[in-house]
């Protein structure tokens, strides 16, 4: 009877999460944001009981996590499970510290794919080591104030064009370029 | 920078995403992969001048239509693996069918052939070629390929990367038909099947290379 309490509830979970997620995808930034803050939660258990270890690292890959979902969720496919989609990120980033580390063995737990992804959450954020404020500002120009002018001031793409006196298509590139620039000297490397 | 602050601007402006991205993107790098594949051969070899007939012959529309399986398969492959996630239990076996069914056709055809004809079914007169022009013609849409993977998101890279460098192969292998004068099934099973082997292994090595995000 409990468990199915519990499935029920990681399967509504699914089902909401997955709402916010295609709202997003079609342009509503508010409901991606709600979609991001539950994620940030689920991620945080999942790489928490699995770095056991590590400790320090969680909320890095937590952050690393975050940019990898966001640029590439584009490839996010409606038929398929969000968990899986989710899970697949999340653990291909894990593996890559771990691979860094060269230490497969910090592992505590397989790496096997839970169905209950959601069923498991943590709002409570560590602070990351690395600082993203600094981490930006070490930025190239052509991905900083992208990145600054629409993500920090809101600004729309149009007016930081006019204000960098950038494309608007450099703009584009420049913000998804800086996230993963962003990502790759949270990962430690530049 | 908190986790939350990132949140905010990751959120902040991300606005719509077109949909079928990895579509687009996948049929972008094939459409520039066979046009590079084309003006390869053309800088080297000639489109076989009896095309026309060739192409009343059963035994061609065969080989085309073992090709373009291929290409099916292999594009297939190559977008389940661009997905975190996808389910990929289906992509080994569509990938090993139409080789198995051309497999099928070269025995039957080698069984019922003259035994001193069935060395010449087999080795054609361009055998000790054939698999390396295939392989040499695959680069650009190898290259345009290994692109549009890398701007998705795939996860198993030596798997991806073969799948990447098989799709190659087989667009280069198609292009590769307008010159190619063989047409028997067990030429076409085993050398241009190794043709398409090359740059698939050539992905699965440097997958992990390449294919980081």
């Amino acid at each position: 009877m409990q468990r199915t309490t519990r499935e029920e509830g990681w399967r509504a979970k699914e089902v909401q999460l997955r709402e916010l997620l295609l709202a997003g995808l079609a342009g509503d930034n508010s409901a991606y944001q709600v979609f991001l803050k539950e994620l940030s939660a689920h991620l945080r258990a999942f790489l928490r009981k699995r770095l056991a270890r590590l400790p320090d690292e969680v909320e890095d890959l937590v952050q690393e996590s975050l940019i990898a979902v966001h640029n590439q969720r584009h490839t996010y496919n409606s038929e398929q499970p969000l968990s899986a989609w989710v899970q697949a990120i999340a653990r291909y980033k894990l593996v890559d510290l771990l691979r860094r580390r060269a230490g497969q063995d910090l592992l505590n737990d397989p790496l096997d794919d839970d169905a209950d992804f959601f069923s498991t959450a943590d709002s409570e954020a560590a602070e990351a080591r690395r600082d993203l404020n600094k981490l930006l500002d070490e930025l190239p120009d052509q991905h900083r104030l992208p990145i600054i002018y629409t993500k920090l001031d809101g600004l729309s793409v149009q007016e930081a064009a006019k204000l960098t006196g950038m494309s608007e298509s450099a703009i584009k590139v420049g913000v998804h370029r800086g996230l993963k620039a962003l990502a790759a000297r949270i990962r430690g490397n530049t | 920078m908190k986790t939350d602050d990132l949140i905010s601007l990751l959120a902040t402006g991300a606005g719509a995403v077109e949909s079928h991205a990895a579509e687009r993107r996948c049929a972008k790098a094939m459409a520039v992969g066979a046009i590079g594949a084309l003006l390869v051969m053309l800088s080297m070899l000639s489109i076989r001048h009896d095309l026309a007939d060739a192409a009343m012959l059963p035994m061609f529309w065969l080989k085309i239509g073992f090709v373009a399986s291929m290409v099916s398969a292999s594009l297939f492959a190559v977008l389940r693996l661009s997905r975190p996630g996808a389910r990929i239990d289906w992509v080994a076996r569509l990938i090993a069918a139409p080789v198995l069914v051309m497999w099928v056709i070269a025995a039957y055809v080698l069984i019922q052939a003259d035994p001193s004809e069935r060395s010449d079914l087999f080795y054609g007169s361009t055998s000790a070629y054939c698999p390396f022009l295939i392989a040499l013609f695959s680069v650009p849409a190898f290259v345009s390929v290994t692109w549009a993977m890398k701007g998705l998101a795939p996860t198993r890279p030596r798997l991806a990367g073969f799948a990447a460098g098989l799709l190659s192969g087989a667009i280069a292998a198609l292009v590769y038909c307008l010159h190619c004068p063989e047409i028997e099934a067990p030429f076409v099973g085993f050398w241009y099947v190794l043709g398409m082997l090359i740059p698939a292994g050539a992905g699965a090595v440097l997958g992990r290379a390449l294919l980081r995000w």
